[in-house]
């Protein structure tokens, strides 16, 4: 598999005035990364506030360039400032806030804008939007106005005007932290879909453990740096390492634990109620109570 | 009574094509010391809600009475009920402005017209509540981490010693470790200081582990208003209403499903494990 984000070595210092002294402070947000991440692939990254993981998602579309170290995008140095739309069509970013994000006053122009901004001609810029809003299940909405959805629906708006521009890959850092349990779900299903059907490299922030479920690879921020990597099974078998870190684990996981070191005949890791409810009670029993 | 709901409707845009109905006909009673969750989808009608409890929505129709009081009559202080009732909105670190910490959780005691001193005195006590070091009393506020801002912003409603306080998605955005210790710092003051809780999140973990009362609004209508166990037990009607029940209630239906003797009404992990071990001991005395 050719890798689609590659960095070594990636280190962003920025410089911190304050009012008082003249003295500027130097602060290392992320030091020392070194990352690969296979095209077609679901990643999640994790870490407690401040951890560092939004500006490690900032280097991938370029919105910052390393101060040390080097990040390329399928194979394109970010640094270099002439492949920089380059870098932001191969590498799309969603965000926190859908708010702050749709800029249209009508559905389906805010899906057209990044294309429009790529110089695509118009005929086939609505194409782009009738297929990005069919893939994010809301191309019955395109004619209606954007502060009429619900937030759920709204992010995947803004995911789709991501989709419109073809990247390679997707950035969503925290895409649903604001977002009530059903837009939720919709918003991770319609990432899961894109990434399962149509092979869109993902990268998502979250601080929501049950959604890193799903991912291939996880890795794990802590002051600037990766401290932890492997799959998800690997990762949530460490929940008291994850503790120390300010994370948790999903609850599933929480409690299959408990009751593991409570004496329960369990294997190590589980990620979903159904493995949890099948090692438990395992579905021949049932049947044979029906016998 | 702390706080009393009559018929309470609200309508945005009346007289207008946009009229839309926010509340419908709400009734709801709200005693002291309670800590009450409160969910509902986007649009549910919640924050309308949370708005009538300080006086910053006016019904469109009905009562809303603070102490027995209606707080709508002529003559009424809203200005106080305002300290009475302290307001934590979403992203409450928007609205920090002040040059340091202290100054900036001075700023509503001061406004409720107390010295210098008592502000002071004030402020200390709320930041030492939600754990603000003195070490940053002096720093500006936009150079505290993420979590750290949310709780000096706490920490300035604090300050006014609200009897009620309302938080409007509190932990939006923080990681785990800085959920569970606001969450646990503000049922600290519920347990301390008697403060009434009314938290609104999206949270169903959050909900089933802190309140003891949860209201479910849909459609602008309380569905459901009851102990969260209790609530949670109807997990189907609040799929349909866009909500979800904390992850243990899914395991908990699915083992009962397969023969397992579980207590459904479990929602915590905690209880979770114990009626698990307790089933799984008794299945196996059984001799299967």
């Amino acid at each position: 598999m050719p890798s689609i984000i590659k960095a070594r070595g990636l280190g962003f210092d920025y410089v911190k005035y304050t009012d008082e002294s003249e003295n500027a402070e130097r602060v290392t947000a992320i030091r020392e990364i070194d990352l690969t991440v296979e095209k077609g692939t679901f990643i999640a990254i994790l870490g407690h506030n401040g951890s560092g993981k939004s500006t490690l998602a900032k280097h991938i579309n370029a919105l910052l360039v390393p101060t040390s170290g080097t990040m390329w995008v399928d194979g394109i140095d970010t640094a270099k400032e002439q492949d920089l739309w380059k870098v932001r069509q191969k590498a799309g970013m969603v965000f926190q806030n859908p708010d702050n994000q749709i800029i249209g006053t009508v559905v389906d122009e805010d899906v057209g804008f990044g294309p429009e901004n790529l110089g695509i001609p118009t005929k086939d810029i609505w194409s782009r939007v009738d297929d990005a809003l069919s893939k994010v299940g809301m191309l019955g909405f395109r004619d209606r106005s954007p502060n009429h959805l619900s937030g759920g629906q709204k992010q995947r708006v803004a995911i789709a005007g991501v989709v419109a521009m073809h990247p390679e890959c997707i950035v969503l850092d925290e895409p649903t932290a604001m977002l009530d349990p059903n837009g939720r779900r919709e918003v991770i299903e319609v990432i899961r879909e894109l990434n399962q059907r149509e092979g869109v490299t993902v990268i998502l922030i979250t601080h929501y453990m049950e959604e890193v479920t799903y991912a291939d690879h996880v890795y794990v921020m802590d002051a600037g740096q990766v401290v932890m990597e492997g799959t998800p099974r690997e990762i949530f078998a460490q929940a008291e390492r994850l503790k120390e870190l300010r994370l948790s684990v999903p609850q599933v996981t929480e409690l299959a634990y408990e009751l593991k070191k409570a004496g329960a005949d369990l294997p190590d890791g589980v990620l979903t109620i159904d493995e949890l409810v099948d090692a438990l009670a395992p579905r021949s029993e049932q049947y044979a109570d029906r016998a | 009574m702390l706080i009393e709901l009559k018929d309470v409707c609200y309508t945005y845009g009346t007289g207008t094509v946009y009229e839309v109905s926010a509340l419908d006909h709400i009734n709801l009673q709200i005693g002291e010391g309670e800590f009450i969750g409160i969910i509902g989808h986007t649009g549910s009608g919640k924050s309308t809600l949370i708005q009538h409890f300080n006086g910053l929505l006016k019904p469109t129709s009905g009562q809303v009475l603070f102490e027995g009081k209606d707080i709508w009559e002529e003559d009424y202080d809203l200005r106080s009920l305002r300290t009475h009732v302290g307001l934590v909105f979403q992203y409450p670190e928007n609205q920090l402005f002040e040059t340091d910490v202290l100054k900036d959780v001075m700023f509503g005691p001061k406004n409720q017209g107390l010295s210098e001193e008592d502000c002071r005195a004030r402020a200390h006590e709320a930041l030492s509540q939600v754990g603000i070091p003195e070490d940053l009393y002096g720093a500006s506020p936009f150079d505290l981490s993420g979590g750290q801002k949310r709780r000096v912003a706490l920490a300035g409603v604090l300050a006014m010693d609200p009897e009620v306080l309302i938080l409007d998605e509190p932990t939006a955005g923080l990681d785990p470790g800085g959920r569970d210790e606001l969450l646990r710092e503000i049922r600290f003051l519920r347990d301390k200081r008697g403060i009434t809780v009314l938290l609104v999140t999206h949270s169903m973990e959050d909900v089933a582990q802190y309140a003891k009362r949860l209201l479910v609004i849909d459609n602008g209508k309380i569905a459901f208003d009851g102990a969260p166990k209790r609530v949670f037990s109807h997990y189907k009607e609040l799929e349909k209403m866009g909500l979800a029940a904390p992850q243990i209630t899914y395991i908990m239906h699915a083992l009962k499903e397969r023969g397992l003797d579980v207590d459904l009404r479990a929602t915590t992990v905690e209880e979770a494990k114990r009626s698990i071990l307790l089933a799984l001991s008794q299945r196996a005395s059984e001799g299967r």
